[in-house]
């Protein structure tokens, strides 16, 4: 390995190098305290979750409940329709992702790709929306779509994603970026077109950024609180944020209730977060933010 | 349709079928005469399309509308009525709670934003040390800032409730009653600051990145000449991150000013006003008291208000940030 071959020049080079090793104990034992007081609050939920009324107000408290109470998942995901409320978040997700994915990918490669005059005009204007405040924009947006009759519709949060958003644009337009010219080159010489360029060239070796946008993207309107509580209205409109508001604020004593609820409501992006980390640090990379 | 790529494809059906002169095909018999460059920008355009349309209709028009809402008074049911600049008047001279919510939301900024930044840029730097295991350190920390969201606030609620709480458990155990948290006008607010710091992994990550783009090679000739773990941190890492520093003061502002969701569940605005964010109080003048002249007001001065703010920290970026200008 070449860092620990870098390790032994350093050491070489600091002969006291005893205390470097009481340096990385102190960093080690620090690290673990954060972590451990990071990790606690989703413990306490998760051990919460699986206490009746009674266990939740004992003290002092049991960290593994006994008996676990896990009828408090049934119980609480039947008392509203949590169900229904996820369906409708999926449904969002799935359409916003597939608007964004289709109108970024085609802009990005505009801005990637494509010379013409204005461009870099157009190209700051794009990121400097990304710096907007979103209240200055909502009152409009409320009367536009409610012009349209379409409040309590989720149209109000699908459509404008065909319009791409201005943090994905410029990430896939980074990535196009490191995509080699000369494999484009090619394909114009074997006479494919931009568009044939664009979905059999850029979008196969884009996947990971795509991939990158679509995690966002997901991430983006499952946590959603304002537009949702906004545009719908009726319950059954709902999205998981919204049911969970509503029933936060009707059963707020049933505290292993609210926290089974929680849990459910987290349990996706843990585990996209699990399966998907490294393309949540490549998003980051590729936006070239490192500096 | 007459897009400058499909020439090829034209001249084939020209020739093949040769159909009637049209306007059309005047269109598009003229097209392949424009020059490489020409056709290219046209190309530029036709792709950028969707977002160009979607800039007018979602961010330009909507912006311009709420000042000219702001200039009137409106309740969505009758016509809008203009009243000049009075809403603006109001805003500054009569209304109390406003002043107090943007008080609240300043206080809450100038708080949570520098901790932010200084718990993660020690955690990165602790993270960027080369020691074994520190990968799952990293996943620890940065799992719950992708948690945000109605959930993440329940189970703060439930953390920071009074009586059963973890927090006052905790604190019970080495004999400290534990304030009321969410229900004290004096804790209120420091409990949405640790609630937000708990999603600290953000800017961690960003500065971490940062941090793996410094070269070696940096540190290796300052080892040479000397210097101190002290030095080498404030003469090469430091000046190195500033990029990641400004990205993460950038948007730490734009987006603590924005603060909503985290105060309209956990306390909705109290107890007694004393998290009543700004954007809050836009939301319940817009939409529970359907003043929409008045909220596209205060819309507008939070808008000017980090506008300036950007401003400001972008132009005198060039005095503190650093960039590399070529790599090694």
């Amino acid at each position: 390995m070449s860092s620990r071959t870098k390790f032994v020049e350093r050491d070489y080079l600091q002969p006291n190098h005893w205390r470097r090793n009481i340096w990385n104990l102190i960093i080690y034992i620090m690290l673990i305290m954060g972590s451990l007081m990071f990790i606690l609050p989703l413990f306490w939920a998760l051990s919460s979750s699986f206490k009746s009324d009674y266990q939740v107000m004992q003290f002092p408290p049991q960290w593994i409940p006994s008996p676990l109470r896990w009828q408090n998942y049934p119980e609480a995901l039947t008392y509203i329709p949590f169900g229904r409320f996820a369906l409708n978040t999926l449904f969002i997700a799935a359409a916003a992702i597939f608007g964004n994915l289709l109108s970024c990918t085609i802009i990005a490669y505009g801005f990637a790709r494509l010379r013409a005059p204005g461009k870099n005009f157009f190209f700051i204007l794009m990121l400097s929306t990304m710096m907007l405040v979103e209240p200055v924009r909502i009152i409009p947006l409320y009367i536009i779509f409610n012009k349209l009759g379409w409040i309590d519709s989720f149209l109000p949060l699908i459509v404008p994603a065909f319009f791409g958003s201005p943090f994905y644009i410029f990430l896939l337009r980074q990535f196009f970026m490191n995509i080699p010219l000369e494999l484009e080159e090619a394909a114009l010489i074997d006479g494919a077109n931009r568009f044939q360029i664009l979905w059999k060239v850029i979008v196969p070796l884009s996947k990971p950024a795509l991939a990158a946008i679509a995690i966002f993207n997901f991430q983006g309107v499952w946590n959603d609180f304002l537009y949702p509580l906004v545009f719908l209205h009726k319950q059954t409109n709902y999205t998981i944020a919204l049911g969970l508001n509503f029933f936060r604020s009707t059963y707020t004593v049933h505290w292993g209730w609210l926290m089974a609820a929680s849990i459910v409501a987290l349990l996706p992006m843990v585990i996209i977060f699990f399966f998907a980390q490294r393309y949540f640090i490549q998003g980051i990379t590729f936006t070239g933010i490192k500096g | 349709m007459v897009c400058p790529q499909s020439r090829g494809h034209t001249t084939k059906y020209m020739t093949l079928h040769t159909p009637p002169v049209s306007t059309t095909l005047k269109t598009s018999l003229r097209l392949p005469r424009l020059k490489l460059r020409q056709r290219e920008a046209i190309l530029f355009y036709l792709c950028i399309s969707p977002w160009l349309i979607g800039f007018v209709l979602f961010y330009l028009g909507p912006i311009l509308a709420s000042l000219y809402y702001s200039l009137t008074e409106w309740d969505l049911l009758t016509a809008p009525q203009f009243i000049g600049l009075d809403n603006y008047v109001r805003l500054f001279t009569r209304d109390p709670l406003a002043l107090k919510s943007f008080k609240v939301t300043l206080v809450y900024t100038l708080v949570y934003v520098p901790m932010d930044l200084i718990f993660g840029l020690s955690l990165a730097l602790m993270l960027n040390q080369k020691l074994r295991g520190l990968g799952i350190f990293r996943t620890v920390y940065y799992l719950p800032s992708v948690l945000s969201g109605v959930a993440y606030v329940v189970m703060w609620m439930w953390m920071f409730n009074p009586q059963h709480g973890l927090i006052n458990t905790l604190l019970s155990y080495v004999g400290i009653q534990g304030p009321r948290w969410l229900l004290d006008p004096k804790w209120a607010l420091g409990a949405l600051i640790m609630m937000s710091l708990w999603g600290v992994g953000r800017t961690m990550v960003i500065f971490l990145a940062g941090l793996q783009d410094i070269p070696t090679v940096l540190y290796e000739a300052a080892e040479i000449d000397g210097a101190s773990h002290w030095k080498k941190f404030w003469r090469v890492t430091l000046p190195l991150l500033t990029p990641s520093l400004l990205f993460n003061l950038l948007f730490g502002i734009i987006l603590t000013f924005q603060t909503f969701t985290n105060a309209f569940v956990a306390t909705n605005g109290g107890p007694l006003d004393s998290t009543l964010f700004y954007v809050l109080y836009l939301y319940r003048k817009a939409f529970e008291h359907l003043q929409m002249g008045y909220a596209s007001a205060m819309a507008w001065v939070l808008f000017l208000v980090v506008l300036g703010c950007t401003l400001v920290i972008f132009l005198t970026s060039g005095k503190w940030v650093f960039y590399r200008s070529i790599d090694e």
